[in-house]
């Protein structure tokens, strides 16, 4: 046909068919929050997603939490149709998966030079893998300041890995009001301050939660003297194909399934819903 | 090589393409249509020329030939997806130079957006042919020679209406020896020059112009018009978007489908995430979406020209009026401020 085919050789695949896989363990986080380890051999890259569907209930973008050999993890907020019926899954299911999808954290342009990461909530969980590589690889990074926030003592997620990021990262972890032992209180962008951009010669700045908090926690950032282009943040959007054809995460002529869900802030800042 | 045909003989004609191919056309459907005692026209299969509706506008575009409104894409148990089948058809769609360039903005969104082919919509779009039906003036809604889509070559055959004849320009090779046997004509197909209404692109040269234009009042003007009911998506050649669904086939059941179903940005719940969160939550931003998505977001990505083809057909469907090509007018005058500030 007349300039009409694409990529010949993915010309008859159908993209939109999951395939089954076994999950090897689950982990209850909060009452609402657990932790999905499921087994693939994907080459997955630190902050993207995959499409996770049950037959008779549907599809959902969820992003890896954890990339380890043979397996990733989810970490899944049980709030939706989907989500809500994926809290049922226990070890030995198979759940059916569909990616990777999407961009992810530039890892490559993060070494050398100092790391800020800066999460709220579940948005913890599109940087985890990200904090467990640098743990495991920290000579890498000069350093790495982490700062993660919850609601309340109650909402934490990943306590085993925070108390192990705290031996080899600059940690501050955050509760909004409670009180307790080894949490500060407030929110993330009353700790930004901590934090001197100056002091470094290079660095980078990973920023992740809810859309009104990255914008917050970006203005801090900069106030500080942090520098746009040294700033990542991550979208969530609706999405039902995560390939480029639904239009759900279509901001402007950004896609964010295409061309996120990592954006540079100085990209990032002027993508308007 | 044109030819002259008569309704008769076009009709033997099209009986023998029937057993390769599936034709499509603008048909009527009585007392279907959106006011009482109205009849809807629309794109359905046809099995004789007589059948089509050439001289009035169809309410909704060609497009669902390709991209149906609701379609099957996996059937699934409860450990397993299966791919759905198409019919072994090649497919003939009658359909005008508008819609013919509507068509191709669905392929770049299907086809070429992110690089990787829409499955479903290839095995279709692969076995499509069109056969263009000529336009004289077009109707009081349409803005085809503004957008550039009133003029086309990329048909197998044009066709033009008489009263019991039609004329016939063939230019695909696989057809043309059904014509053998008729009478020559001259005939090319002619195109609309003119339209009753003008709409300007408007002319935004950078982000800060577009964030400026996010915010003009116009759209906030729409608040209390717009009833959010997507009838503009629905018949539009080029809104392309969707949403999938699992349908289980009985109540307890282990079978059923995952559904692509035709999706509108105008829809609160288009961008809603499970948690309540969502973007654009007025009928104005929603609309300024979807019109910046039609004259500027489809040119920036694809490096092209905009998206509307001009049809028209969403002023005919809007419940309220409003007119798509007045608001792209009243955004380009806007625009044209903006410029004219900024260039001082």
């Amino acid at each position: 046909m007349n300039g009409l085919l694409v990529h010949e050789t993915r010309a008859n695949h159908n993209e939109m068919i999951p395939t089954a896989h076994e999950v090897l363990g689950v982990v209850r986080e909060t009452e609402t929050e657990f932790t999905l380890r499921v087994k693939t051999d994907a080459e997955v890259h630190h902050g993207q997603f995959f499409q996770i569907s049950l037959p008779k209930v549907g599809e959902v973008p969820i992003s890896v939490s954890a990339i380890e050999d043979g397996f990733v993890e989810f970490t899944i907020r049980s709030v939706g149709k989907v989500t809500g019926e994926l809290l049922r899954i226990r070890k030995g299911d198979r759940l059916f998966l569909r990616g990777p999808y999407g961009n992810s954290f530039p890892i490559h342009q993060f070494r050398g030079k100092d790391l800020v990461i800066i999460a709220g909530g579940t948005g913890v969980s599109p940087v985890r893998s990200t904090l467990r590589y640098f743990y495991q690889h920290r000579g890498e990074v000069p350093s790495l300041h982490f700062i993660a926030g919850f609601k309340d003592d109650n909402s934490v997620l990943f306590r085993e890995d925070l108390e192990l990021f705290r031996q080899r990262f600059d940690t501050i972890y955050s509760l909004d009001h409670d009180k307790v032992p080894g949490f500060e209180v407030g929110f993330v962008t009353e700790h930004v301050k901590q934090i001197t951009f100056t002091d470094f010669s290079d660095y980078n700045v990973v920023i992740v939660g809810p859309p009104v908090m990255m914008h917050y926690v970006a203005l801090e950032c900069l106030k500080e003297g942090a520098s746009e282009d040294k700033m990542w943040v991550s979208f969530e959007r609706k999405m039902s194909c995560a390939i480029g054809k639904c239009g759900h995460c279509k901001i402007d002529e950004t896609y964010v399934c295409l061309d996120g869900p990592v954006f540079n802030y100085s990209v990032a800042k002027s993508l308007l819903d | 090589m044109s030819y002259t045909v008569s309704f008769e003989r076009m009709n033997e004609l099209i009986q023998s393409l029937q057993s390769n191919y599936k034709i499509f056309a603008p048909v009527r459907f009585e007392k279907r249509g959106r006011y009482s005692d109205t009849d809807m026209v629309r794109y359905a299969n046809i099995s004789c020329v007589e059948e089509i509706v050439h001289d009035e506008k169809s309410d909704f575009s060609p497009k669902e030939v390709v991209f149906p409104v609701t379609q099957a894409i996996l059937y699934f148990t409860e450990s397993e997806f299966m791919e759905s089948r198409v019919h072994d058809k090649k497919i003939l769609i009658f359909l005008r130079s508008c819609d013919i360039h509507g068509i191709r903005r669905l392929d770049n969104m299907f086809l070429r957006n992110g690089n990787v082919a829409d499955f479903y919509y290839k095995r279709l779009r692969e076995k499509v042919k069109f056969v263009l039906m000529e336009c004289h003036d077009g109707w009081d809604t349409c803005f085809c020679v503004s957008m550039g889509s009133n003029e086309t070559s990329d048909y197998s055959m044009a066709v033009r209406f008489h009263d019991d004849s039609l004329e016939i320009d063939v230019k695909d090779e696989e057809f043309e020896p059904m014509f053998g046997k008729e009478a020559q004509s001259d005939f090319t197909p002619e195109f609309v020059k003119q339209n009753a209404i003008t709409v300007k692109i408007p002319d935004i040269r950078d982000k800060d112009t577009l964030h400026e234009v996010y915010n003009l009042p116009l759209w906030q003007s729409y608040n209390s018009r717009c009833q959010s009911c997507g009838a503009c998506n629905a018949v539009c050649i080029t809104c392309s978007c969707f949403t999938t669904t699992d349908v289980v086939y009985s109540e307890n059941g282990r079978m059923g489908e995952r559904r692509r179903v035709w999706a509108s940005c105008q829809h609160e719940d288009f961008t809603a995430m499970a948690g309540g969160h969502r973007f654009r939550t007025t009928p104005g931003e929603r609309l300024r979406f979807r019109a910046l998505h039609k004259v500027y977001d489809y040119r920036q990505r694809f490096k092209t020209e905009q998206m509307c083809v001009g049809c028209g057909r969403c002023d005919d469907r809007c419940p309220e009026f409003i007119s798509f090509s007045a608001m792209i007018n009243r955004l380009s005058e806007e625009v044209d401020k903006l410029n004219e500030v900024k260039s001082k």
